[in-house]
């Protein structure tokens, strides 16, 4: 059984924001869904959700199919008192398979460590969420190179474990060696995607 | 004994009970960008305990209900006009409702005083009751919702997408903290009570390297300087708003000055 059905579906905010878009995911697939800035990508992730507006069409999810979702906005963690291994806890994310340059400093605060390192781990966080059904928005934005590089086997492996992951980005590259099929997202005519 | 009780326990333990649980929802207030909330609240309860005054019902329940009603209006008001405005507003509107009622009617003239010294060695037996009830409230509200407070700030898309139900983390706080504030400007005055929620947890925002320990440093900070502060204003015989509120201010000095800054290694 798919863990996603999209059939025809119109989603916006206020207004519908792309044209129709059918596609199914299954488990252990990774589906890209491109297009370019404006298209919608991102408000039709939040319909998906339930956080966007469906006007039109159908989305069926497998009921049994627990979602994570990360967004393009990172957690706002300067100056907040959390750790690491603190921040895993939060949405029960297993810190096996971190890089060494990560696993080694889970006990430190956010804040503490290089950009890189709380990007990814945001990225972690939500990734290794017990879900089946993942959608990431933008994963490889404000990575750096080794994250990159720790990421693409990262996805493989999870969708190897069953998940079917959902994916936007805008490194051609990055979606070329990550992504199983891509499907492209049209704007509706005189559409505003933004809430 | 009576006396003694009166003079002394009395006092001491509402102040040690909202000096613990006061820190520990500045914590969670910060983490949401909210401490002007603390301001806001407390000055709507108080402006709520005199009008209350006037009408001749209990204060604390007049404060409680005007905190409580502003809490309760947040969301409204937030749709209405977003931003960061809402609760300078509040405050202003608690503030000027507070001074016009204190000036225009004698019969709370007093009150209106103590509201703004903190007039803790006054409180009564139920005020003494409804600080432990809250800190027990608080401290079982946020053992269960502490981490959906957290994850609906850190992931806020991840937690509704997941379907779980965001009002007991959204308004359910917000009443709390309404609550909490009400009660507490009526035993430590409204700047007393809002150095509380504000200075114990960005002291501890700023040099705990955990959140677990943020928890644990935050009401041990707030305890401490109370203790610290009751005992000053006893003996020198001042209003304890004021002592409290310097006496954060000072701690806050001394530990940003030469404090370690919170990282684990």
């Amino acid at each position: 059984m798919s863990v996603l059905e999209v059939e025809a579906l119109v989603a916006g905010w206020r207004q519908p924001a792309i044209r129709p878009i059918s596609f199914c995911l299954e488990p252990g697939e990774i589906l890209a869904l491109t297009g370019p800035n404006g298209a919608g990508k991102s408000t039709l992730l939040m319909a998906l959700a339930g956080i966007g507006q469906i006007f039109s069409g159908r989305c069926v999810k497998n009921p049994k199919a627990r979602l994570g979702f990360l967004t393009q906005a990172r957690p706002p963690i300067a100056g907040l008192p959390l750790s690491g291994k603190e921040l895993l806890a939060l949405t029960q994310a297993s810190p096996a398979g971190l890089p060494p340059w990560l696993s080694n400093c889970l006990d430190q605060r956010l804040d503490r460590l290089s950009g890189g390192q709380r990007q990814y781990l945001a990225l972690w966080s939500v990734l290794q969420t017990p879900a089946e059904l993942l959608f990431l928005d933008e994963p490889a934005n404000h990575l750096d190179q080794a994250g990159i590089a720790h990421l693409r086997p990262a996805l493989r492996q999870r969708a190897k474990a069953g998940a079917g992951i959902l994916l936007v980005s805008h490194a051609p590259d990055f979606l070329r060696d990550c992504c199983d099929r891509a499907i492209a997202v049209e704007p509706c005519p005189c559409s505003n995607p933004r809430p | 004994m009576e006396l003694q009780l009166e003079l002394f326990w009395r006092p001491c333990l509402t102040g040690a009970a909202l000096a613990l649980l006061l820190p520990l929802l500045g914590l969670y207030l910060r983490l949401r960008g909210e401490s002007w909330a603390a301001l806001a609240y407390g000055q709507i309860g108080a402006a709520g305990a005199l009008g209350a005054l006037a009408l001749g019902i209990p204060t604390l329940l007049g404060g409680l209900a005007a905190s409580l009603m502003a809490a309760g209006c947040k969301p409204r008001l937030e749709r209405w006009q977003p931003g960061a405005g809402l609760f300078p507003l509040l405050f202003l509107l608690g503030w000027s409702a507070s001074l016009l009622l204190a000036a225009n009617l004698p019969a709370v003239e007093g009150l209106g005083a103590a509201l703004f010294e903190g007039q803790l060695y006054f409180v009564s037996r139920e005020m003494l009751g409804a600080a432990f009830v809250m800190l027990a409230l608080g401290v079982a509200y946020l053992r269960r919702t502490g981490w959906a407070l957290l994850l609906l700030s850190l992931h806020p898309v991840l937690f509704l997408a997941r379907g779980m139900p965001a009002w007991p983390a959204r308004i359910g706080f917000d009443l709390l903290v309404a609550a909490s504030l009400a009660l507490a400007v009526m035993c430590l005055g409204v700047m007393g009570a809002f150095a509380l929620v504000f200075i114990p947890p960005w002291l501890a925002f700023v040099l705990a390297p955990s959140w677990r320990k943020a928890l644990f440093i935050a009401p041990l900070l707030g305890f401490l300087t109370y203790s610290l502060a009751f005992v000053l204003a006893l003996y020198n015989d001042q209003p304890f708003g004021p002592i409290l509120a310097l006496t954060l201010t000072l701690t806050a000095f001394l530990l940003l000055s030469f404090g370690k800054r919170g990282t684990e290694n």
